[in-house]
């Protein structure tokens, strides 16, 4: 008997037709954070309700501190000590922090009726686990989602846990949250409570854990100790594809601007906000969220209106009263939040693709032209290598890398100048990361400029030929990506240093 | 791919035709059953003729809501915006054609009161609009409020009696019938039915109702103006509903305040039915069409029994609307779980 407090051996699941899992083994010692890796719909969201009883595996087993299953209810599993925070953190957000702690108990104990006294004691002892402050008598729902998620991990501590699976916790966090949560989470693992965390961001994986596994396409890729990993070997893990790192640069000396900014400002949201940016160029703008930097970009799309200030557009002064003045000016927009704001989820690709420039493909009284709609929609399929088989189906059915090529797609159909994108590869997993960045370094060449708003480090040092850090509203510090490490970008944005 | 697959029809080209296939095996399956049942009064030339003078009037009104309904919206006011369109026209031509006057002389005031009965409806459509597209009022509540203040005006100019003595004209006019056989309320059907068609599946416009339909935030985002769609499809659903209303003024050969209450459900039942998501974005003017014979000729099968009283048509509509939701849910969930097999 080995000292694993999990130990999953050949696991096999299918979905209909869809093999999710194919033989999958996973392996945590006591006391261990481990991490598992890899892109979307490799399998680990599959793997991780098999885990703790929610899918019944086809094949394989199970075994938790050394007992076998080849299956488990999901009362069974909780039971035995795992717990599952998943990423909405399945809270309830209505009621208190204390109902929130306590419920779970309560109905574990089958009682009826709930007592506010013993309620309070449980609440209390809860948090005070991991040093956790916070009004007990709070709503959750004004919480913020870090505090949330620190809930959720209390409640799993009341259950006796063994093993804690995180799936994706730092998704919407800052640095400086998801730096008191590995905090958190190292303490739990000085108490000999075993960690799964699950991410597809390489510089987390190296900080908190001490080994890894990677899946991809539902089967074990690699596995082994975080120390012997680097940042190429992990892209080619998750992608099975090889990358270079490459920082960009403009192709040729940067001409007159093409967006000139001028001491914009929107009260609450932004200060005093000048620059200019040249055909060629990207620019990065990082920052925290609440930084300013989506009402700053929404501004030059048309969304919101500053209080004073100008913009000029090719050189020429630009009103931008609403999103279509700002179309027509020449600006396109990639929004941060792709499903919400960019895309049409059942509405069919090509939809999706022309939405933007319809006017530009109807004639008389807005009748469209059939043959220019179809047209303009294989030439961006093919240009941006869009996978699908039929741009009839709906956008839904792609992946995310594909669909935020979708969402840029349409704005490369129209007379762009300016290309702003804000959180363009959000949830987006890094094969296609890779293929966005080399299209919008593409785009640029090409004499587009390029606003990129990412929170994404790395990203905006690969991408941008000139970076700027926004803090409350205002433009703090200009870096030069050639010459800017992540920790010092980091530090800056986050307003540590 | 043919030329009118994708962009034209919103979803996937599948699915929509598998729904105006199951309406058109629907329809069959009703014209036979009633042909059996009543083979003697069913699926005559007289029967038919009377089927076209019936379903005109609200399947006009149901277009309109149809559109709405793919904004993701619904149009509640479309009976009260007919009635006081109607009335409007009814008490134009009441009060200002001289008693005994010829035909001729009547024709300027026909038309007169037409162009009042639609601007009438645009306007009524254009106030609906307005409360859901500028002050963001839900559809479902913004129509309701209409409905109920159309209907009361319409009450309080007429006292809720009937406006009867129309010129005569009015109502040979209306009840026109081409080739002795064709009522022109049917041809105006067809006409809208065909139009609106059109402009779903061939227009800007119409691509942009099912775009703001499925994500109203993503549309904004794209530069598609919601408020002016919005107004414009609200006001179309009143321009419709007047049509409707002068109509049913020509089959009456009067105006009342209180005429077709029960089509407002029925329209509902008929976009539902049709194929118009209630929460917006899809559905077309095909499945409606179909959604619409399928009623009428339930309708008047059962009319030919005695011993279905009239009181029972309630029950059968909500029932069936009940029912259509139900299983559209059920067909929805199964034909995106094979989309997601098949693009995998």
């Amino acid at each position: 008997m080995s000292d694993n407090v999990l130990k999953v051996e050949g696991v096999a699941k299918a979905f209909g037709g869809v093999q999710a899992l194919k033989g999958v083994s996973l392996e945590i010692e006591k006391g261990e954070i481990h991490c598992l890796a890899g892109e979307n719909g490799c399998g680990k969201s599959t793997l991780i309700k098999v885990i703790s009883g929610v899918h019944e595996p086809d094949a394989g087993t199970i075994e938790i501190e050394g007992r076998r299953f080849a299956r488990l209810a999901p009362m069974q599993a909780i039971a035995l000590g795992v717990q599952v925070i998943y990423q909405d953190f399945s809270v309830f957000p209505n009621l208190s922090v204390m109902e929130n702690l306590a419920l779970n108990m309560e109905v574990m104990d089958h009682r009826v009726f709930m007592n506010y006294r013993r309620a309070k004691a449980i609440a209390a002892h809860a948090v005070s686990q991991i040093g956790f402050d916070v009004d007990l008598d709070e709503r959750v729902e004004t919480l913020a989602v870090a505090d949330r998620q620190l809930i959720a991990i209390c409640r799993a501590l009341l259950q006796n846990s063994k093993l804690i699976i995180m799936d994706e916790p730092t998704a919407a966090l800052t640095k400086r949250e998801v730096k008191a949560l590995f905090g958190v989470i190292k303490d739990l693992q000085s108490r000999g409570i075993s960690i799964l965390f699950v991410s597809h961001k390489l510089d987390e994986v190296f900080e908190i854990s001490e080994r890894f596994t990677i899946l991809r396409g539902g089967e074990n890729v690699a596995s082994g100790s975080t120390r012997e990993l680097d940042r190429r070997a992990f892209a080619l893990y998750m992608t099975g594809r090889e990358f270079a790192d490459a920082s960009y640069r403009p192709a040729a000396a940067p001409g007159p601007p093409v967006l000139s900014v001028r001491n914009l400002t929107r009260r609450g949201a932004y200060t005093n906000i000048s620059f200019d940016l040249a055909p060629g160029e990207i620019l990065g703008i990082t920052g925290l969220l609440g930084s300013g930097r989506t009402e700053l970009v929404e501004t030059i799309f048309g969304v919101v209106q500053p209080d004073s200030g100008s913009i000029e557009i090719g050189g020429k002064p630009a009103r931008l009263r609403s999103v279509r003045a700002a179309i027509r000016a020449g600006v396109g927009y990639v929004p941060s939040d792709r499903l919400t704001e960019g895309l049409f989820l059942p509405q069919t690709i090509e939809r999706n693709l022309v939405v933007a420039v319809l006017e530009r493909l109807s004639g008389w009284l807005g009748v469209l032209r059939r043959q220019a709609v179809v047209e303009t929609t294989e030439r961006w399929i093919a240009d941006l290598s869009i996978a699908t088989k039929d741009p009839s189906l709906p956008v839904r059915t792609l992946s995310g890398g594909n669909q935020q090529k979708v969402v840029l797609a349409r704005w490369l159909a129209n007379d762009l100048k300016v290309l702003i994108l804000n959180g363009p590869t959000m949830g987006v997993d890094i094969g296609s990361k890779y293929d966005i960045h080399a299209l919008i370094r593409g785009l640029a060449e090409h004499g587009l400029a390029v606003v990129i708003v990412s929170d994404d480090l790395p990203e905006v040092l690969a991408c941008a030929s000139r970076i700027v850090v926004m803090q409350n509203g205002a433009f703090v510090q200009e870096l030069d990506p050639a010459s800017t490490t992540e920790t010092k970008l980091g530090e800056l944005s986050t307003g540590v240093a | 791919m043919t030329a009118i697959t994708a962009a034209a029809g919103g979803r996937a080209r599948r699915s929509r035709d598998e729904n105006v296939i199951r309406l058109l095996g629907l329809l069959v399956f009703v014209f036979v059953l009633m042909t059996i049942l009543r083979p003697a009064q069913f699926a005559t030339l007289a029967d038919f003729n009377s089927m076209m003078r019936q379903f005109p009037e609200y399947g006009i009104m149901a277009i309109g809501m149809s559109l709405t309904m793919i904004t993701g919206g619904i149009d509640l006011g479309v009976v009260g915006a007919a009635n006081l369109s109607a009335i409007v026209a009814a008490k134009f031509l009441v009060a200002a054609v001289p008693p005994g006057a010829p035909p001729q002389q009547v024709v300027p005031y026909l038309v007169a009161a037409v162009g009042l009965a639609l601007a009438t409806g645009l306007a009524c459509g254009a106030f609906a609009g307005i409360l859901i597209a500028r002050f963001n009022i839900p559809a479902i509540l913004a129509t309701l409020g209409t409905q109920q203040l159309y209907t009361g005006i319409a009450i309080g100019i007429t006292s809720g009696r009937p406006q009867s003595h129309l010129p005569l004209l009015y109502s040979k006019v209306g009840n026109t019938e081409f080739l002795n056989f064709f009522p022109l309320s049917f041809i105006l059907f067809v006409a809208i039915a065909v139009a609106a068609g059109f402009m779903l599946s061939r227009t800007r416009f119409g691509t942009s109702l099912y775009m703001i339909g499925t994500n109203a935030q993503a549309a904004s985002y794209a530069g598609l103006t919601n408020a002016s769609i919005l107004l414009r499809t609200y006001m179309i659903s009143g321009f419709l509903s007047s049509v409707a209303g002068l109509i049913m003024m020509a089959r009456a050969n009067s105006a009342k305040a209180e005429y077709g209450v029960p089509y407002t459900l029925q329209c509902v039942l008929i976009a539902v039915l049709g194929g118009i998501d209630p929460y917006g974005g899809s559905g077309n003017i095909a499945g409606v069409t179909l959604a619409i014979l399928i009623l009428q000729f339930l309708s008047s099968g059962l009319n030919m029994f005695n011993n279905v009283s009239n009181f029972y048509r309630d029950v059968i509509w909500g029932g069936v609307l009940l029912l259509v939701l139900v299983v559209n849910r059920f067909l929805s969930r199964r034909s995106e779980r094979r989309a997601v097999l098949k693009a995998s």
